[in-house]
């Protein structure tokens, strides 16, 4: 330490400037940057009031963003729950954009400053730019310039077409949002340049073994008939690229109903939509990477002297309330608390690398004792979303230290029952259960477009693949058919297939006919 | 060093064009509560902010969203204290409390209210009132001020500038700093001009030319520099907004209760009843209610017994006449109050008593009263029948009397909340007379 204790910290009180903000700032990215060897898209921080804060909540979360009365409600609701004292705000609101965005609260004191600025502008932004997902899925780089684009546009086609005309479209997109998205890479696209010479090569044939003598043949029996229509229709489903699990994008390309600014809307939500994909995918991962980010540099901070005890104590006071894990008997458990377990787990692998019991050589043969926590932690951010991250690395130690137990639920039973708890039998279930329930596509329901006959009734056959049994809520159902055919302008019906059997479990239909 | 960027001053409410597009969303339901609220409140509530339920048609955003109540599911949960395998736990209820996601956000989100504005409530309000929009505006405003001249000032808007002022300032400005005027000028102009046609080339001549020449540079650069008019000249008229002078006023709430009017009934005179009150609250800081119900006796009441309680009995109008006479002579003395009364009744009233009442108007209360307006509550079948005929009802037939003598009288039928309007429009129109009779105190 090149100088006294005494002045050597960053700040002194709790009041903040830019002064202390930049200083502290500069602190925590050589720590960032050099021991925790992060990489992380150039920073910007906004100061906001809590009024903003309420606003950018409203509209999840992006500072830009086109009007829709959805967002009025949903303002509405969380400045009834702040009025209240019911909730808090959140201390920080950050963007995975390039320039990596993060707002600050105006109210946060200088150590809760210090605090997010490692937490959001080095712990997420780091996730951000190197995990595989975001960088697959979201471009940082022109999220911002998009949204500018899409609120312009839809603020355009208010005025042109009337605000009513789009908040309809808009609705409807909004009630597909969550079947919006690719969940998995498209296989390649043949090139039209192939798909038009095997088109040709198959009327060549067709010319070639045409005998006039078939059109003689007296109609088939049924079996015949049925083949045809089979065969009909898999070409047809072929040349629409079915099944389709991206029912916005599907409708988008194929609705014959909607004018081109329709279209361009359902984009725009689709876009949305896939977007935020990775963050509701890595959760855990991302809130744990930052969380840890945060803690390390806070003590690494403070073992150099640079922030005092008082303040120290304030932040280890937030970072307590922030990882408290209430038990599941707990009034106040609202669930797994992603930056519990996302803290612990991470902590965890530093602890397997530096520190490892013999269970653990057991179990991480290959990050046991290595030393190399950091380059472990920076991989798993990187390579790995929620479900693959805890079915690689949930310790039994971990397991143990959260009590965590698996509950069966049969929809049919009026109990519950215990499948596994925190021993040797249960570990491997319980990792597995858990991570499972970090699969968004899995716990998502699985919905379809399987089928339509555009020459024909235009009749779109959406499928359900239902795991588990587990059904659509009815009224839900119906009323998102609904919004489906507003966009496709024919019936639409939705089958929920059994994903085992194969079995037809429900069908519904927006016809009036077949109800 | 990254970016700071400071927000704090960016324009707030940036959710405002949101909240506005919720709102007529869910117009209808809303328009419903602030009705029943309405009902239920008190006549001067109306002008405040209110608290609504969160609607809940017309703004559900339904998606695609597993059943709860099928199929198999697995939840991790922490905290195991004391279970082992194959331990059963009874569901806490039907929608499968235990499970790890249960109370989440959807049993809050049905029963909290949040607060609608003074505007937002008086548009709810004023929807099916169907009144023209300047009186709307007018209703909303809150104080009337009048602008009024005060002094000068040195900044404000063109239209204002004071001219007069201006080019007395900019007159003494130039005297002060000896700006050259356009006839010193034109003096040196001349002379160079008359010495050159001498054409004498004596060296003292040239020098005389050359002299004048920069005497008539130094002046022009003179009069560049000092503008004739400089913006420290400017003034403009100062205006200061003055509030129209206000003063008390009572409002006098007459209905009939007896049997025949029925909740419909009472319904359309508290609306009528609100209007008037809220038109009286913009010209009047102070503002009295005076109930007073009539069978066939009439008595003081509160508002609640006003509206929601019955009476049996027959109906005497005249006797709501004589207290209201009686109140007035008590409390309210002419020279110091405003004095308006609005009477509500289905027409009916005993016979012979009709012409009581038009001679107590006569006499009496016309002379008194700023105002008085008269709705008749009928049926809307009737509205036909009676729309704009002189018959009707006794009470009508002899109020015709007094409406044609008095111009501060009005007397209209209503069947519905549109209709009440027209009531109102004489007072509106009438406003400067009002105005007189107020500066006057």
């Amino acid at each position: 330490m090149p100088k006294g204790a005494a002045s050597n910290l960053l700040f002194h009180d709790s009041d903040w400037n830019f002064e202390t903000l930049s200083r502290t700032y500069d602190a925590i990215e050589t720590i960032a940057l050099d021991e925790l060897q992060l990489d992380v898209y150039p920073n910007q921080l906004e100061i906001i009031s809590s009024e903003q804060m309420l606003d950018a909540y409203s509209s999840v979360g992006m500072p830009l963003m086109y009007q829709h009365w959805s967002f009025g409600k949903r303002f509405v609701f969380e400045e009834h729950l702040y009025r209240k004292g019911r909730r808090g705000l959140a201390y920080e609101l950050v963007i995975n954009s390039n320039p990596c965005i993060t707002y600050l609260m105006e109210e946060n004191t200088m150590a809760m400053q210090a605090l997010v600025t490692a937490h959001a502008a080095f712990g997420h932004n780091h996730f951000f730019k190197n995990n595989y997902l975001f960088q697959q899925w979201t471009d940082a780089s022109a999220i911002l310039s998009y949204m500018e684009f899409a609120k312009k546009y839809i603020a355009k086609c208010e005025e042109r077409y009337g605000t009513s005309e789009v908040e309809v479209i808009l609705d409807s997109a909004h009630a597909l949002m969550d079947q919006g998205v690719f969940r998995y890479r498209r296989p390649p696209r043949l090139s039209s340049e192939k798909e038009r010479e095997r088109a040709r090569e198959r009327l060549e044939y067709e010319e070639q073994t045409y005998s006039d003598l078939w059109r003689t043949l007296p109609p088939s029996p049924d079996g015949h008939n049925s083949k045809e229509a089979e065969r009909d229709a898999s070409e047809r489903k072929k040349a629409l690229n079915l099944p389709e699990e991206n029912l916005l994008y599907f409708l988008e390309k194929t609705s014959l109903i909607l004018e081109p600014w329709q279209r361009e809307l359902l984009r725009i939500v689709r876009v949305i939509a896939q977007y935020f994909y990775p963050q509701r995918q890595t959760k855990v991962m991302n809130e744990g990477c930052a969380t840890f980010v945060h803690y390390t540099i806070m003590n690494r901070l403070f073992d150099q002297g640079r922030i005092s005890e008082g303040s120290m104590l304030e932040m280890l006071h937030s970072h307590s309330n922030v990882v408290f894990q209430p038990s599941f008997d707990d009034p106040r458990f609202p669930g797994i608390n992603p930056y519990a377990l996302g803290f612990a787990m991470m902590q965890d692998i530093q602890r397997v690398c530096t520190d490892p019991t013999p269970e653990d050589r057991d179990w991480f043969p290959e990050i046991a004792g290595s030393g190399k926590w950091r380059e472990t932690l920076i991989d798993a951010w990187a390579n790995h979303r929620d479900e693959s991250f805890i079915l690689q690395y949930l310790s039994p130690a971990l397991i143990r230290k959260f009590r965590l137990f698996l509950l069966t639920d049969e929809a049919g039973d009026n109990y519950c029952e215990v499948a596994s708890i925190h021993n040797e039998r249960g570990y491997e279930t319980i990792r597995t259960a858990l991570a499972r329930s970090y699969d968004v596509a899995a716990n998502q329901s699985d919905i379809q477009v399987v089928d339509v006959d555009l020459l024909g009734d235009r009749h779109l056959r959406l499928q359900h693949n239902v795991k588990n049994g587990i059904l659509l809520d009815e009224a839900s159902r119906d009323a998102t058919l609904r919004h489906v055919r507003h966009l496709w302008g024919y019936d639409v019906s939705l089958a929920g297939v059994d994903a085992e059997t194969d079995d037809v479990l429900y069908e519904c239909s927006t016809a009036p006919t077949s109800e | 060093m990254p970016n700071f960027i400071d927000r704090r001053l960016n324009p707030k409410d940036k959710s405002l064009g949101n909240r506005r597009r919720f709102l007529k969303r869910a117009r209808e339901e809303l328009k419903r509560t602030i009705k029943e609220q309405i009902k239920a409140g008190k006549i001067a509530d109306v002008d405040a902010e209110h608290r609504v339920p969160m609607p809940e048609r017309g703004v559900g955003e339904p998606s695609f969203q597993p059943s709860p109540s099928s199929g198999e599911r697995q939840y991790v949960l922490p905290g195991n204290q004391e279970f082992t395998p194959g331990d059963r736990l009874p569901k806490p209820s039907a929608r499968g409390g235990g499970s790890g996601k249960g109370a989440g956000t959807g049993e809050s989100e049905d029963d909290f209210q949040f607060v609608l504005s003074r505007d937002e409530v008086l548009d709810l309000f004023f929807e099916d009132l169907e009144l023209p929009d300047m009186v709307k505006l007018n209703l909303k405003e809150s104080v009337a001020f009048k602008p009024r001249r005060a002094g000068f000032a040195t900044s404000g808007s063109p239209t204002n500038i004071n001219v007069g002022r201006t080019m007395r300032n900019s007159y003494g400005r130039r005297i002060a700093l000896r700006r050259p005027s356009r006839a010193d000028v034109a003096a040196v102009a001349d002379e160079i001009a008359k010495l050159e046609a001498e054409s004498n080339a004596s060296g003292a001549h040239q020098k005389r030319i050359e002299a004048l020449r920069e005497e008539l540079d130094k002046l022009e650069r003179r009069r560049r520099r000092i503008a004739y008019v400089d913006p420290v000249d400017i003034r403009f008229n100062r205006f200061e907004p003055q509030p129209l002078p206000n003063a008390s006023a009572v409002m006098f709430c007459l209905m009939d209760v007896s049997a025949s009017m029925g909740e419909r009934e009472k319904d359309l005179a508290k609306r009528f009843f609100v209007l008037l009150h809220l038109f009286l609250k913009r010209r009047y800081k102070r503002i009295d209610i005076v109930f007073i119900r009539h069978t066939d006796e009439a008595g003081e009441v509160d508002e609640n017994t006003f509206f929601y309680s019955k009476q049996s009995g027959g109906t005497v109008v005249s006797t709501a006449i004589e207290e209201m006479l009686r109140i007035i002579e008590e409390r309210y003395p002419a020279r110091e109050w405003n004095i308006y009364a609005a009477q509500a009744s289905d027409g009916e009233n005993s016979a012979g008593d009709s012409d009581l009442c038009v001679s107590l108007l006569h006499r009496q209360v016309m002379r008194l009263c700023q105002y008085y307006a008269y709705v008749e509550i009928i049926d809307e079948r009737e509205t036909e029948i009676f729309g704009t005929t002189d018959n009707g009802t006794s009470l009508w037939r002899a109020y015709r009397t007094v409406d044609s003598e008095w111009s501060n009288f009005q007397m209209t039928r209503i069947a519905r909340p549109s209709d009440i309007y027209p009531v109102f429009r004489k007072l509106f129109a009438r406003q400067p007379t009002m105005q007189l009779r107020t500066e006057r105190r």
